[in-house]
């Protein structure tokens, strides 16, 4: 924003504060509703007359058998598992696909896409079908296989763009230094497609973070069952008060571990860029 | 350090297409080899192939008598030094310069000081701690070279490692990159498409064109016997002349004079005549008493005073050469002046352009071209003293024209036949 009149600067403020009003609004009025008692939830008041906790403290009431808890565990699993396992695994593939020349290689990249193109709902059935017979249904793995099938594509074309622009005279300058193909890889391409890797990473968790698709349809449990998922099945008090309280402050809290690891991986990826210098 | 023997060596791609045409090259140990040539030619695969990372798809490749074709590079022993240089940007200069090193699981102290010790030598003591980000060009091609040297290889393969650099620092780095070969004595291969780095560095020098070896010689030699049209063409700044003649009863016939034909040619008809800019005069200034001189007069077009010598273009008519060989490095040259002809004169002559004026050049010292395949017609003939003395002159861009006409003076009593003795590989130009 330097060598900006001030004229402009304060009419990009404006123009970023609009932005940011209306894209945050609906998060405070959502933070809003999460602190309001049962009696006031339906008040229209945009700040809370009485302030309470209690919509968050009930959500983890009871430990392991409380609403929250549990889906709050397997998500946190499910995600962190699913992007480990498909961000190595597209760390190979991107690799292989970027450095060499081999056949089928087109096909691979042209499947990927088509995976990645292809509507989740067209396949949800018959899945919920297979994964009743073969014994993944409402388990941990039931749901990594999906988000992996789903998130690699996008990964590996992520990494492959990241790989792509890391000279090749490097991997060579290591061949001749001594480095195993291995080693090179190691030592020398993935520290430079660390940004790349964060990347990818944090875009497959948010996709296996945030799915509520093959959440709701292969579980039936607690113990497989997400938050998103979980968040459905939520009830209120009594029968006749909906759980507007709860779900709200469910859904802030699902936020939170989001925001926490784009924040932590967002300056890696920063970092990554401007120590940039791959092209030396 | 170790010799490298090419043996035959092809280098054909899945397409069809060979970047190395059965290359045939003998690298002794300790010497400081040059491979030149046009963009495109080859020397950039043939030295990949050394370095171990281009396969070879015919022919044998021997590091110190030893057959490295399926070698790994890792396996070779050797180092290399980059065009772009290929630091790692995520190492300081101390983990880069060191990285070979702790791969080969040479102990922490040991790598310390060697790479301190090679710093000490390029001189980038005080920046072992940064990053290549931070560094000017100069001190990146300095690391790459400190990278090379603190392994203490069989050999040092460098793939136009000067070419990033802006002009003034080339020719300071250039000097430095000799004299680091010269104090480390381990045999180097060094590509380059500039003539000027491969006559002043290089013991030998092996131009290529087309993947095809033309001509591998001391670069002396080179300027003053190239093998054929290409070499004479490629090598030297500004560039050797051509003119179309025609040889018939012992006369020599060229666009502006007739001239006996040289001795030792049997050739009659078409030939291509080139004539080094240094070997025109003005014709105030011939050199007396000199028999195979002619004299002839040429409209001057653009006069270049460089203070110690004057470069004078002269046009001429119907003598315009096509030829492959000529369209090539022209291309790559990105000149293409036809019926221009440039003379280096004395810095004292008072030509001016526009006008017509009377020049002169040596008749002994013409190289003769075969127009069908280019070969030069007088190769191991020409006198090479005389010759190797007017080539000394022209790399070491000396304007006193006395060592010249010396050396055309001897040049009657010197037989022919044991010319090419003269001319000892050592017996190098010094750099400018």
């Amino acid at each position: 924003m330097q060598n900006r009149s001030p004229r402009a600067y304060l009419g990009w403020t404006l123009a970023m504060g609009v932005i940011l009003f209306y894209a945050l609004i609906p998060v405070v009025w959502l933070i809003s509703l999460s602190f309001k008692t049962p009696a006031t939830v339906s008040d229209k008041k945009f700040v809370p007359q009485d302030t309470t906790f209690d919509n968050y403290t009930t959500l983890f009431e009871g430990g392991l058998e409380s609403p929250l808890l549990r889906p709050l565990i397997n998500s946190l699993a499910i995600a962190l598992i699913a992007t480990i396992i498909a961000v190595t695994l597209a760390s190979f593939t991107a690799y292989a696909i970027a450095r060499l020349d081999f056949p089928g290689k087109t096909l691979i990249l042209a499947g990927a896409l088509a995976i990645a193109m292809f509507p989740p709902i067209s396949v949800v059935g018959p899945l919920f079908d297979m994964w009743r017979a073969l014994g993944l249904y409402d388990t941990w793995l039931g749901l990594i296989i999906p988000y992996l099938t789903f998130a690699l594509p996008l990964a590996i074309y992520t990494l492959v763009a990241f790989f792509r622009e890391i000279p090749w005279e490097l991997e060579q300058a290591a061949q001749v230094d001594g480095a195993t193909p291995w080693q090179a890889f190691r030592k020398v391409i993935l520290p430079l497609a660390t940004p790349g890797v964060f990347t990818a990473a944090i875009l497959v968790f948010i996709f296996a973070w945030n799915d509520f698709l093959f959440a709701i349809t292969l579980t039936s449990s607690d113990r497989a069952r997400t938050v998103p998922a979980a968040l459905a099945f939520f009830t209120g008090e009594s029968q006749f008060t909906a759980p507007t309280g709860n779900i709200a402050a469910a859904a802030v809290l699902v936020t939170i571990p989001i925001i926490i690891f784009v924040l932590i991986f967002q300056r890696r990826i920063v970092a990554g860029l401007t120590a940039g210098a791959v092209k030396g | 350090m170790a010799e490298i023997k090419l043996k035959d060596v092809t280098k054909r791609y899945a397409d069809g297409t060979e970047a190395v045409k059965h290359m045939d090259l003998d690298i002794k140990d300790g010497e400081f080899m040059i491979l030149v040539g046009p963009s495109g030619c080859g020397k950039s695969t043939a030295l990949r192939m050394i370095a171990g990372l281009e396969d070879i798809s015919e022919g044998e490749m021997l590091i110190g008598d030893k057959v490295v074709n399926n070698l790994a590079p890792r396996d070779r022993d050797i180092a290399m030094v980059f065009q772009n240089y290929a630091l790692y940007p995520h190492m300081t200069v101390r983990a880069n310069m060191g990285f070979a090193l702790k791969l080969a699981k040479v102990p922490e102290d040991e790598i310390k000081q060697k790479v301190e010790e090679a710093a000490r030598i390029l001189d980038l003591t005080d920046h072992l701690d940064r990053k290549p980000a931070n560094l000017s060009g100069g001190q990146r091609q300095r690391v790459a070279m400190g990278r090379a040297i603190v392994r203490d290889p069989q050999a040092f393969l460098m793939d136009e490692p000067l070419s990033n650099l802006d002009a003034k620092l080339r020719v300071q780095t250039r000097t430095e990159v000799s004299r680091l070969q010269k104090r480390l004595s381990t045999t180097m291969v060094y590509v380059t498409h500039d003539q000027t780095e491969a006559m002043t560095l290089g013991d030998r020098v092996a131009v290529m064109r087309s993947g095809v070896l033309q001509q591998v010689a001391p670069p002396r030699e080179l300027y003053n016997d190239p093998v054929n049209i290409f070499v004479a063409g490629f090598i030297g700044s500004p560039a050797m002349n051509f003119f179309s003649g025609t040889i018939s009863d012992g006369t020599l016939k060229l666009p502006f004079a007739e001239l006996l034909a040289p001795d030792g040619v049997s050739h009659t008809g078409d030939v291509i005549v080139g004539v080094r800019p240094e070997d025109f005069e003005d014709a105030r200034f011939a050199p007396a008493g000199h028999d195979a001189g002619v004299e002839f007069s040429a409209p001057i077009e653009v006069v270049e005073s460089m203070g110690s010598e004057i470069y004078v273009y002269f046009s001429f008519e119907g003598g315009e050469v096509n030829s492959n060989e000529l369209a090539e490095l022209a291309r790559d040259t990105g000149v293409a002046e036809t019926g221009l002809a440039v003379a280096r004169l004395n810095p004292e002559s008072e030509i001016s352009d526009g006008g017509k004026a009377k020049l002169w050049f040596d008749g002994a010292k013409l190289h003769l071209f075969d127009p069908a395949d280019g070969a030069n017609l007088r190769h191991g003939k020409t006198d090479q003293k005389a010759a190797a003395e007017a080539g000394r002159e022209a790399v070491a861009a000396e304007a006193d024209e006395a060592p010249s006409r010396r050396a055309v003076d001897e040049q009657d009593e010197t037989p022919a036949a044991e010319a090419p003795h003269r001319a000892e590989p050592d017996e190098r130009s010094a750099p400018e």
